[in-house]
Formats: C-alpha cells, sequence, structure tokens
C-alpha cells in the first residue's frame, strides 16, 4: 500500500471531474502558459484566466490587488463557497500559479486537476471551444495570507537565518550559463547564477512526463529531501517570475505537508537585478 | 538600414496594429491555426530540419529557396498556438523574400504589432529567436550563393 500525500483532497482525478461538469458547485478554470491554448478548446464549462492579462496588475510590478481579484470572481461566476478546480498546459505551471494567487486571497476551496490538460487530452476526453457565461456572484475576498508569499526582504532575513531556498529553474539557470545564450534580449536580469545558499531542483522533475500527474509521495520526498529541503526548515521556493516556483510550492505544502513554504514571486528578475544582494554562480 | 518590410509582412503587422487588446490574440489564433502541415519531403523528417532555441516549444525550420524567393517550413507542436501562430506570420509575411530582404528586416519589427500587451516579454522571445534564426539562414544563403 502506497503512502498518502498529506493532503490528498486538493488533488482531483480526470475520471472525477468527467463526472462532476455540471455541477453547480464547481468552477473549472484553465490557466496555461500559452495564452492561446484556451481558444483551441477546453474541458466543457471551463472558464479562462491568463497569467499576463487577467492575474497581473497592467501598470505595477504586482499581481491583481483585492479588488481586481474580488471583480474576477464575480466575473467568473466564482462565488465564495464554489470550488474551484484548476487545470493547465505544461504540468499544470500555471495554474498552481493561480491556485497559489487564489489562496493568497483567502478563497478555501481549491483544486488542481491531477496531470491538467495533457492527462484530460491523452485520455481522449470532451473539449469544446464554446466559451461560457456565468450569472455575476457577489464575492468577498478574506485578508491576504502573507504567510505564503516572499518578499526580498524575507529573503534576506532566510539567507542570515539559514533557511531553506529551492531554485526551481533549469541547471542552466540556476548556474547562471543562460544569460550568455543568444537570443534571449529580454530575460530580464543583470546577473545570472541563483541566490546564495539555493540549492536546484527543477519544478518538472515533481511530475511524471508521460501525464503530467504529480509524481507519488515517496519519490517526491527523496527529491527533496536528499537535498536538504526538509519539512522541519522554512522554505522559499523562487523561480524567474514567481510562476514555476508556484508549482514547487504547491508540492511541498500540499502534498508533502510542509508547514512553512513561501513562493518569492519578486523571484530572479528582482533578485538578479538588485544592487548588493548576495548572489553565487556555478553548481550548487 | 533599410526599413521597409516585404509587402505582405507589412500588411500583416499593420492588421496587428490595428486590432485592440483581445482582438490581437484572436487574429494570433487564426495564424496559428494557418500554419501549413510540412510539405511531404519534410514529414517525420525533424532531422532534416534545424531547430530553433527557444524558451519552451520545440520550433524547427526549414528553407526553400524558389527562383521567386524564399519559403519557409515549420514544424511546432499543436500545443503551443502561440508559437504557431509566429511561425505562421513569418512564414506567410517572407514568402517570396530575397535573403537581402531578410538580412534587413529590423530585428523589433514585430513590436510595431503590439504583441506585447497581450504576451508577456518571455513569450515574444520565441518570436525574437525566429527571427534571428530566419536571419542566419538568409546569411548562410548569401554566404554559399554570393550575388
Amino acid at each position: 500500500m502506497s503512502e498518502q500525500y498529506a493532503h490528498p483532497e486538493v488533488l482531483v482525478e480526470t475520471g472525477w471531474l468527467m463526472e462532476h461538469l455540471q455541477d453547480p458547485k464547481i468552477r473549472i478554470v484553465e490557466s496555461d502558459e500559452d495564452p492561446l491554448l484556451y481558444e483551441t478548446g477546453h474541458i466543457p464549462g471551463a472558464v479562462k484566466v491568463d497569467w499576463f492579462t487577467t492575474l497581473q496588475d497592467p501598470v505595477r510590478r504586482d499581481f491583481i490587488n483585492q479588488e481586481q481579484f474580488e471583480a474576477l470572481c464575480q466575473s467568473l461566476g466564482i462565488a465564495n463557497d464554489t470550488t474551484v478546480i484548476f487545470y493547465g498546459d505544461k504540468n499544470n505551471w500555471f495554474a498552481c500559479y493561480a491556485f497559489w494567487l487564489f489562496e493568497y486571497y483567502g478563497h478555501e476551496h481549491l483544486r488542481i486537476l491531477n496531470g491538467g490538460r495533457q492527462k484530460w487530452l491523452q485520455e481522449a476526453r470532451p473539449i469544446t471551444r464554446e466559451v461560457p457565461v456565468y450569472p455575476p456572484t457577489t464575492y468577498r475576498a478574506r485578508p491576504p495570507k502573507p504567510e505564503i508569499r516572499a518578499f526580498r526582504e524575507d529573503v534576506f532575513r532566510h539567507i542570515e537565518q539559514n533557511g531553506a531556498l529551492v531554485d526551481v529553474r533549469s541547471p542552466q539557470e540556476y548556474t547562471g550559463e543562460l544569460l550568455h545564450m543568444p537570443n534571449y534580449p529580454q530575460e530580464g536580469a543583470l546577473r545570472g547564477g541563483h541566490i546564495q545558499g539555493a540549492v536546484n531542483i527543477p519544478w518538472a522533475m515533481a511530475v511524471n512526463p508521460e501525464d503530467g500527474t504529480f509524481k507519488l509521495p515517496q519519490a517526491l520526498r527523496e527529491l527533496y529531501q536528499s537535498k536538504g529541503i526538509t519539512p522541519d526548515r522554512e522554505v522559499i521556493a523562487y523561480c524567474r517570475i514567481g510562476e514555476r516556483s508556484s508549482h514547487t510550492w504547491f508540492v511541498l505544502k500540499y502534498l508533502l505537508g510542509y508547514p512553512q513554504v513561501r513562493n518569492y514571486d519578486g523571484s530572479w528578475t528582482e533578485w538578479g537585478n538588485l544592487v548588493g544582494a548576495p548572489i553565487e554562480k556555478g553548481g550548487g | 538600414m533599410n526599413e521597409t518590410l516585404p509587402e505582405r509582412l507589412a500588411e500583416i503587422v499593420e492588421d496587428f496594429r490595428l486590432c485592440q487588446g483581445r482582438e490581437k490574440l484572436e487574429l494570433l489564433l487564426q495564424y496559428a491555426e494557418s500554419l501549413p502541415p510540412l510539405p511531404a519531403h519534410l514529414e517525420g523528417r525533424l532531422d532534416a530540419m534545424e531547430s530553433v532555441p527557444e524558451c519552451m516549444t520545440p520550433v524547427s525550420v526549414a528553407v526553400e529557396w524558389l527562383a521567386d524567393g524564399a519559403v519557409f517550413h515549420f514544424a511546432v507542436p499543436a500545443e503551443s498556438p502561440t508559437v504557431r501562430g509566429y511561425a505562421a506570420i513569418i512564414a506567410e509575411g517572407l514568402r517570396g523574400a530575397t535573403p537581402e530582404d531578410i538580412l534587413h528586416l529590423p530585428s523589433d519589427f514585430y513590436m510595431r504589432m503590439g504583441l506585447q500587451e497581450v504576451v508577456t516579454s518571455q513569450r515574444l522571445n520565441g518570436m525574437a529567436a525566429i527571427v534571428a534564426h530566419v536571419k542566419r539562414l538568409a546569411l548562410a544563403r548569401l554566404e554559399e550563393s554570393p550575388r
């Protein structure tokens, strides 16, 4: 008998969702890395949120504020008691970002579709191009949860206290090679490398590439603990802009049950530009 | 530097420029869906194509230089419609272009389309990478057959 995830209720399986497409208490939300994918066909009844045009503030570098979040939920027909099920492309990468943002604003009933878009399509389940419209709701966000978000000041403190830092980018980004590659004119950081003391565990190592589902608990535990990312430590995860690291945040917090995990959404595009911030290059 | 774009490419850029917000994405989707399948001689032969180093999406390109100019062929996975859209714009916009036309493309011409309003700069890297690669192919053509 294999062991369970720490919070198995946060995952729903494709077969379960198939039986609940008409369930008025749920809202299915697609959140993709590719901003056109939803339009090419999506799970029947699913609405779309786009990382860039829906979830980010158009002016400041920040995600939407509480008022904008409430307006978003209202427009998508999400009420405070709606169970929101996220799915998306590329191993649920941006689906996990949306999950993290919804948790930040205190939404209680959040789920990830295990395997995401990839598994749904592999199983030849129905998709549609019909964009649903739901009656607007009244939505009240709860006070934000700062304990799941790290700002740069928190990262400086974290380094001093020898907290655990996970860099979930590719090995080339971690070592600092990537800034030297041609054709990345907008990579967005003046320095390459990683935050002092961070270990490199690329985010997608937490999933099975064949179907995009999360690896089993034992494999996940070994993946993180073998690099010193253990549940007794406070953990901060980061990537380039905080989206890949929200995937790792989800895995550590909900699948492995780590009590203190934060996502540093400023990530490398902030740290790699900060004057004087401690950086290491090369292998960790 | 010659700032004029090949005629069809200039039309495409103008069409995008005139679209507002979500219309730009809809137009990009139309291009994505218009990307032709590979011709028979390239079908299943990614090894005969060059791969474009691009962030998340594997893109392959091949060029034929016909009497009336370039024909570009692209292979982009169906699950990457945005990059398929970029490839279709380049393939259609540069159909019949000369190597000189391509080398003279301002490398940021696509910024005039205003896609940066609806896709992130990271995603525009894909377009930058494709443009850089077709320029390399044009340069190689000039070097092998100087005029």
